[in-house]
């Protein structure tokens, strides 16, 4: 039975399994590319997305838990790379390969949602689920400080 | 980007450039002894030559990347290095990729002439001339159409930022109105090196505020790599892959599988079991549901153990018998060992690694109803390997497979070896769909093209003098080449440049040095890892030498600088990280640990600092120096995050990345158990680039060589004890000190 939710705020319904990952639902079925595919048991962190306003693995979410939920994913966090992470991501160089920086800005963005000056602790703390392979850790701490601080 | 390619090919047997409604197309008639090899390829068939850059008549200039991006920024320093000798205006400037073509699209590099490869950290340098000839030479026909033009010598016009000047008459027009009228020269002009920008006029090359031009995609999604390709029509596919080569399928669950609602085929294929859906959740059900059991009577890995193994390495490397391969050599090191007044020996270790690189093996392949040509999206770091395996597996010609390359999700070695393009251009061919093959994470460690486990036993002499007279390195390893790289295995005649590479002290003043090899060849899948063969050598050797130093009662800093005496970069690298680390002061609690590397060329040193939690054995290190001299610098900013990247990179394999095998099957199966580095592990990293007037060598790698052993001689430092083995995991290290 298809389950309905919201998308980037519009309206979204897919039958696709009620305990099929919301990560294929949203990469396959809605063909939002943007969020990815890392290790499929919530421990990369690559896959993150928002479920009403709250940071979540996408791989260890199941279709029927957003029925009625507010999904945001990257491609919905600004129209036009406008939200302060993503400038911050740019004006700090963060990506290289740039497969985790979907989830890792979306990560971030939980963060500055609830504390507007995280601590390089905080952020640390926050942060250390997602994996970067590339290594862009001290650019990202950075990024988010930049983005706290000229919000 | 095709359609571009497709409509500016040209031929140049006829005419130089064309004029088309997208503007104006340059093909440079390659000449002189650098750009030779292509010109040979004209001369002999009149091969039709792609452009390296289109000037758009609205200014727009688009200049090909002939390499894959994998993060390292290439997109964007290839394309930059011709646009400075265009004087193009690099606001206005597009990078797209050029297609897998190695007769136009070939580098230059001295250990891959001619081949279209993204490996080794070998673009820059590979590129390096031939970009800036193919620049100047758009340039100087541009120049010529306006003096000709306007009725002025070539030497009164100058350029900048897109735009031809003649300061005497006041006149100015720009490119892209320059490509509106331009005219066919019949032979292009010939650019020599000498008429190249003198370095201090680039106004691209070196600048700091220059970005990379792919970031802006990677921070909202849009940026796509192959796992993010759908095609119409398109099914799915999931894989078990088989655990070593040459396992095959004994028996499968097939029919309990078939029963998921959307599941379509159940394949026993060479590589594995493929579950092929109409829908991703069908592929990964099924998936889950596969019950199979391998036949590995006839793998040749079937009874690796790394425990096992490392016995019988340990028992081979003392045997005078065993048969070893001379790598490298200068002067008598047996016999300079003979007659030593002292020796310092020791043996060494390092595990399997594997690459952990985000994005799992993946691909999109179609082939065509009579299987015999196919179109394949991919991330690859060697196109036209894709190309050429894909056509020998649907007995074809490469020129029949067509690739469509899209962004890596990290490659870092992984990605040469062209296995998931050609998985599903078998699976398309089965099934006559188009099909998107994904690898679950289990899968992509199942399918591990690991760093090889090594073994080294090394061996210096003293005189009476304490001055070392011998040094022998000897590694005990399987043969990366013959795995990775058969044609250049057969043709040095079973050498293995991959695993060798760091053996050489091409810059320390050894009187007798010898480096050879044990070459097992035990059915891993051994590959290429980011540093290659220097990532365990480096820890070897330079781990080994600050051993040979306590035993001369030499400072590891004096001794290197006294063993670089004849290289003023190597000793100048080594100078500014001591200087910057503060080597020698005294940190209560911590240790100090330098090493130096000269790999591919780049010269780098590195300085740890590490404190020890003696409960755990867990190894902490709090800051890490390097320093470099890689010569010219194209993008400054770029360069220092390729230096933090290939740092924690090899930090997290220094400290903590293994794979074991058992049965000839990798254990682990995902990152809960094969542990790589998170940001709260992340040290302070300090770096210093020196920039010289050398040409640019490799920077994609060059942090890693370092790194172990500088944190391997800073525990020593602070305990005394020599950590001997790759990764100093805790476990290791805790047995180390006991």
């Amino acid at each position: 039975m298809a389950v309905s939710f919201t998308v980037n705020g519009k309206a979204a319904s897919v039958d696709a399994g009620d305990d099929t990952p919301l990560l294929w639902v949203v990469r396959e079925h809605l063909k939002l590319t943007g969020t990815k595919f890392g290790c499929g048991s919530g421990l990369c962190g690559a896959c993150t997305v928002h479920v009403d306003g709250k940071a979540v693995r996408s791989c260890q979410t199941g279709l029927k838990d957003v029925a009625g939920k507010k999904v945001t994913t990257i491609e919905g966090l600004s129209p036009n790379n406008s939200h302060p992470l993503q400038k911050a991501w740019i004006a700090e160089q963060v990506p290289q390969c740039g497969y985790c920086q979907s989830g890792q800005i979306m990560q971030a963005a939980e963060l500055l949602a609830k504390t507007k000056k995280p601590s390089r602790d905080q952020i640390v703390q926050h942060m250390d689920g997602n994996i970067c392979r590339c290594g862009t850790y001290p650019r990202i701490v950075r990024a988010i400080q930049r983005a706290s601080r000229e919000g | 980007m095709n359609k571009q390619i497709k409509q500016d090919t040209l031929d140049v047997s006829r005419r130089s450039f064309v004029k088309g409604a997208s503007g104006l197309t340059f093909a440079f008639a390659l000449s002189g002894t650098l750009l030779g090899r292509i010109s040979e390829v004209y001369a002999a068939d009149g091969a039709k030559l792609n452009a390296w850059v289109t000037i758009g008549h609205d200014d727009t200039i688009t200049i090909l990347c002939p390499s894959s991006e994998m993060g390292q920024g290439v997109l964007t320093a290839l394309p930059l290095i011709l646009a400075e000798e265009l004087d193009a205006d690099w606001s206005k400037v597009k990078c797209e990729f050029a297609p897998g073509n190695p007769k136009l699209y070939g580098g230059q590099h001295k250990m891959f002439p001619g081949a279209q490869v993204t490996l080794a950290s070998v673009s820059v340098p590979a590129y390096f001339t031939q970009l800036r000839m193919a620049g100047a030479q758009a340039r100087r026909v541009l120049l010529d159409n306006v003096a000709e033009q306007w009725k002025v010598p070539v030497a009164e016009l100058t350029t900048d930022k897109s735009k031809i000047t003649h300061k005497k008459s006041k006149r100015s027009i720009s490119y892209g109105d320059v490509a509106k009228t331009a005219k066919v020269p019949a032979e292009l002009p010939k650019i020599a090196e000498s008429d190249l920008k003198k370095r201090k006029d680039y106004k691209l090359i070196g600048r700091k505020d220059i970005g990379r031009v792919d970031v802006p995609s990677k921070v909202n999604g849009s940026a796509r790599y192959s796992i993010d390709v759908q095609i119409p029509g398109m099914v799915y596919a999931s894989l078990m892959h088989s655990p070593m080569e040459g396992a095959k399928v004994a028996s499968v669950n097939a029919d309990d599988v078939k029963k998921i609602k959307g599941v379509t085929h159940v394949l026993s294929l060479p590589f594995g079991v493929a579950v092929v859906a109409e829908t991703i959740e069908a592929s990964r059900l099924g998936r889950q549901a596969l019950n199979v059991k391998w036949d590995t009577a006839s793998a040749v890995g079937a009874p690796f153990d790394s425990e096992k193994a490392k016995e019988e390495y340990a028992r081979k490397a003392a045997d005078p018998k065993a048969e070893a391969m001379d790598a490298f050599k200068t002067g008598d090191a047996d016999k300079a060992l003979a007659g030593a007044a002292s020796k310092v020996e020791a043996a060494y270790w390092s595990e399997h690694t594997y690459h952990a690189q985000m994005e799992p093996m993946n691909a999109v392949a179609s082939v065509a109803a009579d299987g015999l040509s196919a179109e394949i999206w991919c991330g690859a770091q060697v196109q036209p390997l894709v190309a050429a395996v894909a056509s020998n597996v649907l007995k074809t010609t490469p020129d029949k497979i067509k690739i469509n390359n899209q962004l890596l999700g990290g490659g870092f070695g992984r990605r040469i070896w062209p296995d998931a393009p050609v998985q599903a251009v078998v699976i398309s061919n089965i099934v006559k769909k188009p099909v998107k093959l994904m690898l679950t994470r289990e899968d992509d460690l199942a399918a591990a093209r690991p760093r090889p486990m090594t073994h080294h036993v090394m061996k210096a002499g003293l005189d009476d003098k304490k001055n070392m007279v011998s040094w022998h390195h000897r590694i005990v390893a399987e043969n990366v080449d013959a795995v990775a790289a058969p044609p250049r295995f057969a043709a040095t005649k079973g050498r293995d440049y991959i695993g060798w590479v760091g053996m050489s002290q091409d810059f320390y003043k050894i009187p007798n040095l010898k480096a050879d090899a044990i070459r097992e060849q035990r059915g891993m899948r051994v590959h290429a890892w980011r540093g290659i063969g220097a990532g365990y050598n480096k820890f070897v050797s330079e781990s080994f030498l600050d051993e040979v130093a306590a035993a001369k009662g030499i400072d590891p800093l004096a001794y290197r600088l006294e063993l670089t005496k004849d290289h003023p970069r190597a000793q100048a690298v080594i100078k500014a990280v001591a200087e910057m680390s503060n080597f020698k002061k005294k940190r209560p609690g911590r240790g100090m640990g330098i090493a130096f590397s000269d790999y591919h060329d780049t010269l780098t040193a590195g300085v740890a600092e590490v404190s020890l939690d003696k409960a755990t054995g867990k190894i902490k290190v709090h800051n890490y120096w390097i320093a470099i001299d890689g010569g010219l610098i194209i993008q400054p900013d770029n360069v220092n995050a390729q230096l933090e990247s290939s740092i924690i990179y090899a930090l997290s394999g220094a400290l903590s990345e293994e794979l074991t095998m058992k049965g000839g099957a990798v254990q682990q199966s995902n990152f809960n158990d094969y542990h790589v580095m998170r940001m709260s592990e992340v040290p302070q990293i300090h770096m210093k680039v020196i920039v010289t007037d050398n040409p640019p060598t490799g920077m994609g790698e060059v942090g890693i060589p370092t790194v172990a052993p500088a944190i391997g001689n800073a525990v020593a430092q602070l305990t005394g004890k020599r950590l001997r083995h790759l990764p100093m995991s805790a476990e290791r290290v805790k047995k180390a000190l006991a």
